[in-house]
């Protein structure tokens, strides 16, 4: 995490400096995917060929809802870990939810709405623990994280509960215009959030809680309610993001999230969205979400030994960070 | 007729009430009265001006009276009705609105933001924002002040000045909410602000009396004497005083905030030795960083002070960093004892001998969480550790000889540093470099910033002894009395260059005057 020390500690710089630090955050990350789709493409054409921007979008689209999901929550200088808990009990629970092999519930594609709650229900308990037990968002999240895995894990009971509602099947199978439906979903869903970011109290006080907490509460704010909100609203975009996986999966699993903190969290600092809140915002995590799909997509193309890709994907992505933070370095800038 | 009486049966205020009355205001802290039964008054369109030395109670009654902090006893009565309020939301309603002596804005949000901030009102319908309507709104109050600064700006964006108007306009939004003139609280608005930003700020407060009532809290006290209606002087946690400002003067208001009045030696000029020639032990030749600072050389002695005068944005302050190794130099070298030193970092300038002082010794000075012992050897731990363990012996007879050698009030060495008083905290925070018997030049950034009357009489006291110890000292301060007053030498900078260098021996000091020409 980042902070900037008091302003006598920050050694005064030239306006171009500043600006190049700004443009940097601000723009850095939408220049790092056009160098990387040019040297992809340098290395395989096939790279831009339609069919793999399709794939691309498919590839990112659960993650872009994630990671809206954690934008507002690190706007507003917090975080998020409980991702892949409410994943796991997100997924296993609609498996059990629609028509399937191992109940007879069958609540059709009204699972849809009520897995969506459950994923709320979870935020908003996070918010709950992180504003009224005074327990750090880290560690609130957290232990969320745990109990949402546990709970799937005994919803679960050893083998995968088979989805034999075929409307649900169709949201993760479908395709409009080469797209698959989960891509259209997930666009749906960033505009959405940036209506919330630009438009409504909701998006301009996790800018306000990031920008100056004690400030906000000075001015009247109910700080604690906004950041219930925004943790409600966080559990409900893992919640959807679940709902979509386990549609294209076709099985519920416990293992459902696995792998989505890391990469959710990546595509939103690689966005320029500062982890001490207050800066980034919606369409940046949107270009972080494509710049992790185009690595991963890239590297397939381009004929990386597969073994050898998820440690490459690392190191590229630290490289991403670095080179985007670059010119924010100062010497007494705090970072932790 | 009292004026609550005369507002039940007529429904308005006589023209001459106070809208704002304090009656028998008590607060304790642990250990502390901080109000001791506190009366006073204030009238429409009024400016009153409010002194004392610090922890006198000046910024807790202002905290109180913005619902920030709750009182223990008395009342406060806001035209004519006795407040119930209990936080910065309900003074507001009240019509009390305080600017914050730390500015309270949102950087990274624009101005008309900051402005309507958790009062919004028909600016936001049903959580969706109207951005035309909230910008209109937030232009009314920036024009009030004719400030010309634009609500769709980003907060960060604009000056410290900017940014102080802003908070003016905030404060004034409350007469639409509430549908009356609004209290402003201003607590010491102008510590950190340069001459002319100064002027600024005292030219709105005029403007703010015709639409507001104000309570200005200030350590300037030729300008509270001259912006206010009445000077009420706290002392203790009392008011012990209400003057008249046409018949006062700032010899006068010291004389009461400290029960003493300012002496000849304040300074202790007659204590300053001239230096030995000798060699240098700071030489800085030829130093630039463009845009920052321009062919910057001079050399300071063992035991002597340079003084360097100048207005912000003058390169002063970027002179001193680089000295502190916070900011690298383009070109030019700095000499310690006439060997070249490579102050890329902090932790080399600590290496070699510098020291540096700075202005907000909380959240750069000392580590408030820490104990006063672990404070003072913060930059200095191989003076207290055996092997790899810190020897808490040799930590705590080092903590008590300075806590000694300094007078620094603690109730123990192993105190908070952060519940300290400002004074002590600075003292603290020198102590820190004098432990180490490496220390060869010491930085010295705005050091008796937001100190009291008494508290900076210690701190030039311990320049003095510490330029008789040897050291060579780099001086920066808000006042140009200050900086003649302590310097051996003094170095005027203007937009980055040095343009004047003047001597001031003790038997002859340069003139405010003199210095000043050179600066603007």
């Amino acid at each position: 995490m980042t902070v900037n020390v008091g302003v006598s500690a920050a050694p005064a710089r030239s306006p171009w400096q500043g600006r190049a630090a700004e443009f940097a955050r601000t723009r850095g990350s939408l220049i790092a995917l056009i160098v990387l789709v040019v040297a992809f493409t340098a290395g395989n054409p096939r790279f831009v060929s339609l069919q793999n921007i399709h794939s691309i979008a498919d590839a990112a689209a659960i993650v872009a809802v994630v990671a809206v999901g954690q934008t507002f929550v690190i706007l507003m200088g917090a975080i998020d870990l409980s991702v892949e808990g409410v994943m796991s009990v997100s997924g296993v629970t609609i498996s059990l939810l629609v028509a399937n092999d191992r109940n007879s519930l069958d609540l059709g594609l009204l699972a849809i709405p009520v897995v969506l709650a459950l994923g709320a229900l979870i935020g908003f308990a996070a918010g709950v623990a992180n504003t009224r037990l005074r327990i750090p968002s880290f560690m609130a999240t957290l232990g969320f994280w745990a109990i949402g895995l546990g709970a799937a894990t005994v919803l679960f009971g050893g083998s995968p509960p088979i989805i034999e509602q075929q409307s649900f099947l169709d949201i993760g199978l479908g395709h409009i215009f080469g797209f698959t439906k989960i891509s259209y979903i997930a666009l749906a869903v960033v505009l959405f959030a940036w209506v919330l970011q630009r438009y409504t109290r909701f998006g301009r006080y996790a800018y306000v809680i990031g920008g100056d907490e004690s400030v906000a509460r000075l001015s009247g704010i109910n700080v604690d309610r906004y950041k219930i909100l925004i943790f409600t609203f966080s559990g409900t975009m893992f919640a959807l993001a679940s709902i979509l996986a386990t549609s294209e999966l076709g099985v519920g699993d416990a293992n459902t999230g696995t792998g989505y903190l890391f990469t959710a969290i990546t595509a939103v600092v690689i966005g320029g969205t500062l982890l001490s809140g207050g800066r980034g915002g919606i369409m940046q995590t949107l270009i972080g979400s494509l710049v992790i799909a185009v690595i991963v997509n890239g590297m397939i193309l381009v004929g990386i030994n597969p073994l050898a890709q998820q440690g490459i994907e690392g190191a590229i992505i630290l490289l991403a960070v670095a080179l985007t933070g670059w010119p924010l370095r100062r010497p007494l800038r705090v970072i932790k | 007729m009292s004026a609550a009486a005369q507002l039940e049966q007529t429904g308005i205020l006589p023209e001459d009430a106070p809208v704002l009355r304090v009656e028998g205001v008590t607060k304790d802290f642990p250990g502390v009265r901080a109000l001791d039964d506190v009366t006073l008054e204030l009238r429409r369109h009024e400016v009153l001006g409010l002194v004392g030395e610090n922890g006198a109670g000046k910024s807790t009654l202002l905290k109180v009276l913005a619902g920030v902090t709750p009182s223990d006893s008395g009342r406060i009565v806001v035209r004519g009705a006795p407040a119930t309020y209990h936080n910065v939301a309900g003074a507001q309603r009240t019509g009390i609105g305080m600017v914050f002596q730390d500015q309270a804005l949102i950087p990274n949000v624009t101005v008309a933001e900051n402005i309507m901030l958790g009062a919004e009102g028909g600016a936001v319908r049903r959580g969706l924002y109207r951005w035309r309507e909230l910008n209109r709104r937030a232009q009314v109050q920036l024009d009030k002040i004719k400030a010309r600064v634009s609500p769709g700006a980003l907060t960060e964006s604009l000056s410290f000045a900017e940014r102080q108007l802003v908070e003016l306009a905030k404060v004034l939004g409350i007469e639409e909410r509430i549908d009356a003139e609004p209290i402003v609280l201003l607590d010491e608005p102008t510590t950190v602000l340069e001459r002319e930003e100064i002027e600024t700020l005292f030219a709105q407060i005029e403007r703010l009396r015709t639409c507001a009532s104000v309570i200005f809290v200030s350590h300037r006290l030729d300008e509270v004497l001259g912006v206010s209606d009445r000077v009420y002087v706290m002392r203790d946690g009392k008011c012990v005083a209400e003057l008249d400002p046409k018949t006062s003067d700032v010899h006068e208001l010291h004389l009461i905030m400290v029960g003493r009045g300012l002496s000849e030696s304040y300074y202790q000029e007659a204590e300053q030795r001239e230096p030995e020639p000798a060699e240098p032990r700071l030489s800085v030749q030829g130093l630039t960083l463009p845009r920052h600072y321009e062919n910057v050389s001079f050399d300071v002695l063992p035991g002597e002070v340079m003084g360097i005068a100048g207005v912000q944005g003058s390169g002063r302050e970027d002179v001193c960093r680089t000295l502190f190794g916070a900011l690298a130099q383009k070109s030019g070298q700095i000499l310690l004892d006439g060997r070249p030193a490579r102050l890329a970092s902090p932790a080399e300038a600590v290496q070699a001998g510098i020291g540096y002082v700075p202005a907000d010794r909380r959240s750069e000075g000392i580590i408030g969480q820490m104990s006063v012992a672990e404070n003072m050897t913060l930059a200095h731990i191989w003076r207290v550790l055996r092997g790899l363990v810190i020897d808490r012996g040799a930590e705590d007879r080092l903590a008590r000889e300075w806590i000694d050698r300094l007078a620094i009030k603690v109730p123990s060495h192993r105190a908070q540093a952060g519940n300290l008083s400002g004074g002590n905290q600075q003292k603290l925070s020198l102590a820190k470099w004098l432990v180490s018997d490496r220390l060869k030049v010491l930085v010295l950034d705005h050091p008796t910033r937001g100190l009291d009357v008494g508290a900076k009489a210690e701190v030039y006291a311990l320049v003095r002894q510490l330029s008789d110890r040897g050291l060579a000292m780099v001086l920066l301060s808000d006042t140009l009395e200050e900086t003649i007053a302590l310097s051996h030498r003094i170095i005027v900078m203007k937009d980055g260059e040095i343009v004047d260098r003047l001597d001031a021996p003790a038997s002859a000091k340069p003139t405010q005057v003199a210095v000043v020409e050179k600066m603007v």
